[in-house]
């Protein structure tokens, strides 16, 4: 029998959606081995998180009252803590970006195998096998790993959400965080962005990805914009370059989009950009590779080169395009 | 001041090819500086033009090959580099976090810098975990995905920015010596330049061995195995669209029609 612990992720007084996607896989590891699943919630409004993550398949709820937000060193402290007051053998936290922040050093302090992101997970017989993603999506692999302990971060949106009302404790935990130990400080939050347009009201979203190529052709995807009517976006790689202001970018780190068409423009589809727009009514992508993940969650797809489609588009429209 | 960067030479995938039990053939990859590194070897660069007397020092796990993308971070200004390799690491299949982070203390802990900077996550196997494994290792303090920073050296402590989700950045002041994982973004790596590529060939490359760093060849050894590597089923149902860029054009303009977003 080996118990199960995950630890909630959450941010300005709300539990973030992987919290009970954790609790799902947390689960699914626990009945495999038979264990007990243990969440746990560090910081914030405690009560109203762990009551909140009291549903069903939660064998007991701990919570760590500990400071208002993230912070790694209270989280690593708490997290090691309660493993080994629970006897958890496995851990399982979000690949988000505050997983990012403390789940690697909590492997590393309790000197077990970790396997990040990992987008599905079986356990047999003492071993772990998990489905991770290499070079870009391109390949999937199966990862094992033996003997025991391990600590798994998982992907968010992979795993459905745990439901329905459970009957799990909730209690404070007994862990006592060394204040010494807490050697960096949040000191405040920024939404960034702001700026001219808010691409999230947009009905049609021509977004422009990598396939671009150079700055002086965003030229051309204007002159679409123009022509149609659209509201120009781009995934994140446009936006590292300069080319376009911040507020303009979609996905994890951007904004997220829901308009009635989503026209994806050279942009191969990386999981990080699909979180923010896989919730458009209808997406169209442009990608001269066939196998693109784009193409995965696309309703219309053209395969081509987007230097001859989109000028015939912006004809179509009675637009003029560009020589780039 | 010392800034070490840790950089991986990684490989990317060519659109079409194949897979050969668990790895991809040779044959199909590109190797190059991972991109989330390049950003770090900037931010290290831009530091010692900012700074008096700033070492920025390049650290690298890989075999003799890696060197020629190890020279593109001197060319851009990096002042040397180090490569670790052992004849352990040529049989090891996957180099995890663990053994990654374990290597690396090992120069932090010969080289002492004041900062350590490391990509967010290399391109290739998408651990994202190394900087921070390394972190813990060596006691020094961190902080991860971050897309500002700005160092206090007096008063020893970097005020960075790191990148949540959703548009939100979180504002932190994190206590030096560190390790920050920088996410693209963060600034805008040069080019090398001519005179760079040449300078570079004339700077230092250290090989170190297990044994010169005091290692033990198990530290190569991995607790996690690929048993298993393809590529993934298309789930996709997409209506594709096609004929020639007219054709795939006209159709694609019907289709905005009949949705109603383009006027007619």
């Amino acid at each position: 029998m080996s118990n199960v612990l995950v630890v909630a992720d959450h941010r300005r007084g709300e539990l973030r959606d992987v919290s009970f996607e954790l609790l799902t896989a947390g689960r699914q590891v626990a009945d495999a081995t038979g264990g007990d699943l243990h969440a746990a919630v560090v910081s914030g409004d405690v009560e109203e998180f762990g009551d909140q993550l009291n549903r069903e398949g939660v064998d007991a709820v701990h919570t760590v009252a500990n400071g208002e937000e993230f912070n790694h060193d209270v989280y690593v402290q708490a997290t090691e803590a309660l493993a080994a007051d629970v006897d958890a053998e496995f851990i399982v936290l979000p690949n988000s970006v505050n997983g990012l922040d403390y789940a690697p050093a909590v492997a590393n302090r309790l000197d077990r195998p970790y396997v990040s992101d990992v987008i599905d997970a079986a356990y047999d017989g003492g071993v772990l096998e998990a489905t991770r993603e290499m070079y870009g999506s391109k390949v999937e692999t199966t990862v094992e790993v033996a003997d025991g302990p391990f600590v798994v971060s998982i992907r968010p949106g992979e795993w459905p959400a745990a439901e329905g009302v459970g009957d799990a404790s909730v209690e404070a935990a007994d862990v006592d965080i060394d204040d010494s130990q807490v050697r960096s400080t949040v000191t405040g939050f920024e939404e960034v962005g702001g700026g001219d347009v808010d691409i999230a009201d947009a009905e049609f979203l021509v977004s422009i990805g990598r396939g671009i190529e150079e700055e002086e052709n965003l030229e051309l995807i204007e002159a679409l914009v123009e022509a149609t009517g659209a509201t120009m976006s781009s995934s994140r790689p446009i936006v590292d370059n300069g080319w376009l202001p911040k507020n303009r970018q979609v996905g994890q780190s951007g904004k997220q989009v829901t308009p009635k068409v989503y026209l994806a423009i050279g942009i191969s589809g990386a999981v990080q950009h699909v979180a923010g727009m896989k919730n458009a009514e209808t997406i169209i992508a442009i990608n001269t590779d066939p196998n693109a993940p784009i193409f995965d969650i696309a309703d219309y797809g053209i395969v081509g080169d987007l230097f001859d489609v989109v000028p015939a588009l912006i004809e179509e429209f009675g637009g003029d395009a560009p020589n780039v | 001041m010392k800034v070490l960067v840790t950089v991986k030479e990684v490989a990317a995938v060519e659109d079409d090819f194949e897979i050969a039990g668990t790895e991809i053939d040779d044959t199909y990859l590109e190797y190059d500086l991972n991109e989330w590194d390049d950003y770090a070897v900037e931010e290290g660069v831009q530091l010692s033009e900012a700074g008096d007397d700033v070492e920025v020092v390049t650290v690298t796990i890989g075999p003799e090959r890696a060197e020629e993308t190890i020279r593109m971070a001197l060319a851009k200004g990096a002042d040397r580099a180090i490569r670790v390799w052992d004849d352990a690491l040529e049989d090891a299949e996957l180099l995890d976090v663990e053994s990654k982070s374990k290597i690396l203390s090992a120069v932090v802990e010969a080289e002492d810098p004041d900062l350590v900077l490391s990509g967010v996550q290399a391109s290739d196997d998408s651990f994202g975990g190394t900087g921070v494994a390394l972190a813990d290792e060596v006691g020094f303090e961190w902080a991860a995905v971050v897309n500002s920073l700005d160092l206090d050296v007096d008063e020893q402590v970097a005020h960075v920015r790191r990148e949540l989700e959703g548009g939100v950045e979180e504002l932190a002041d994190v206590e030096t010596p560190a390790v920050l994982t920088i996410q693209t973004g963060i600034n805008e790596p040069r080019y090398a330049s001519l005179r760079g590529i040449r300078q570079a060939q004339s700077k230092e490359i250290d090989p170190q061995s297990f044994d010169d760093l005091g290692l033990d060849a198990a530290v190569a050894d991995s607790a996690l195995e690929i048993t298993d590597m393809y590529e993934p089923e298309s789930e996709s149902d997409a209506q594709f669209l096609d004929g020639s860029a007219e054709e795939q054009a006209g159709e694609l303009a019907g289709v905005l029609r009949d949705l109603g977003v383009v006027g007619q």
